[in-house]
């Protein structure tokens, strides 16, 4: 049978492996974008779980809003990674200092 | 029943051991364009398992946005660039430990803060939709339409937005083509186009003998 705890633990797993991730792809943006997809789908097991488990529709409701709020920001993301590469011609976060913050 | 249980069991480990993998996959593999591919094999696992609960419409919602739409963007903007794999690799074994020993403790943290033991006594129990005596799709539709109207309008207007942002950063104007400037055109004042000229009403000179002579006139 399965329980809460199966999906939960799965999604604490997928967000350690996107943490992990961004620690050791220090050279790539487009594995750091990866990354975070992974951490907002880790979020989105949970909301699903709980909905489930709990028999409320928010939970539903509130991935769907989440996948919405990802695909633009994905979009905005891929978008400024054109035009850092066009400018800079590479995609190493290193490199990218112009602003010395 | 217990069949029926273990089966969906089995499947949950055999989905959720293909996520896993294919997501170490995404942060190891040397060549973006497997790695895009193996995030692709993992949001399809992850629409397996969540058919695996019932939440039928944001698993097919996933797959059709997500790996329709954001992965295929992905890919296409990971074939136009032209990366060099060595360069970006460097750095991958250095930062290697500390990546693995974070996201160790982070993990053993999470599950202490869980408290898998503590959960284990919920089961699935019905469908929560299917109470209600709806499809999932139903059930969520109802409520999106009804007590999330607002924030689903304007999730719209962020989608729209977020077009405009991106076709506002990639457009690029070259400078050896002629353009026409919306604003300029819209601001046009009839005026400054047409000038009526008025003069005073003339016939032909009496005294004029041949027709062809009007041209001299001044």
């Amino acid at each position: 049978m399965i329980t809460l705890s199966h999906f939960i633990v799965l999604g604490a797993v997928l967000f350690c492996i996107a943490v992990a991730g961004l620690f050791i792809n220090r050279k790539n943006v487009i594995v750091l974008l990866m990354a975070i997809e992974l951490m907002l789908l880790a979020v989105n097991m949970n909301f699903v779980a709980f909905s489930r488990f709990l028999g409320d529709v928010s939970g539903q409701v509130f991935v769907f809003f989440i996948l919405t709020v990802a695909a633009a920001e994905s979009a905005i993301g891929l978008a400024i990674l054109v035009l850092l590469f066009r400018n800079r011609s590479t995609v190493n976060v290193a490199e990218i200092d112009s602003m010395k913050g | 029943m217990n069949d029926t249980n273990l089966f969906q069991l089995i499947c949950f480990y055999g989905f959720a051991a293909v996520t896993v993998a294919a997501a170490l996959a995404v942060i190891s593999l040397r060549n973006s364009v497997h790695a895009v591919l193996s995030l692709v094999l993992t949001f399809f696992s992850c629409a397996c398992i969540w058919l695996l609960a019932e939440a039928e419409f944001l698993a097919i919602a996933l797959i059709v946005v997500y790996v329709g739409a954001v992965m295929v963007l992905f890919l296409f903007v990971v074939m136009m660039l032209d990366i060099k794999m060595e360069q970006v690799r460097e750095g991958f074994i250095r930062y290697l430990p500390v990546g693995i020993i974070v996201a160790l403790v982070m993990l053993a943290e999470m599950l202490a803060l869980i408290g898998v033991r503590a959960m284990h006594g919920h089961m699935m129990g019905a469908d929560p939709a299917a109470a209600a005596g709806l499809s999932n799709t139903g059930w969520l539709g109802q409520a999106l339409y009804t007590q999330y109207l607002l924030p689903f309008e304007i999730a719209a207007l962020i989608l729209t937005v977020g077009v405009v942002a991106a076709v506002a950063l990639t457009l690029r104007h070259r400078g050896d083509r002629r353009r026409e400037s919306a604003s300029e055109q819209v601001r046009v004042n009839p005026r400054d186009r047409i000038r009526v000229v008025k003069m005073a009403p003339s016939r032909p000179d009496a005294t004029a003998q041949q027709p062809g002579s009007e041209e001299a006139r001044p």
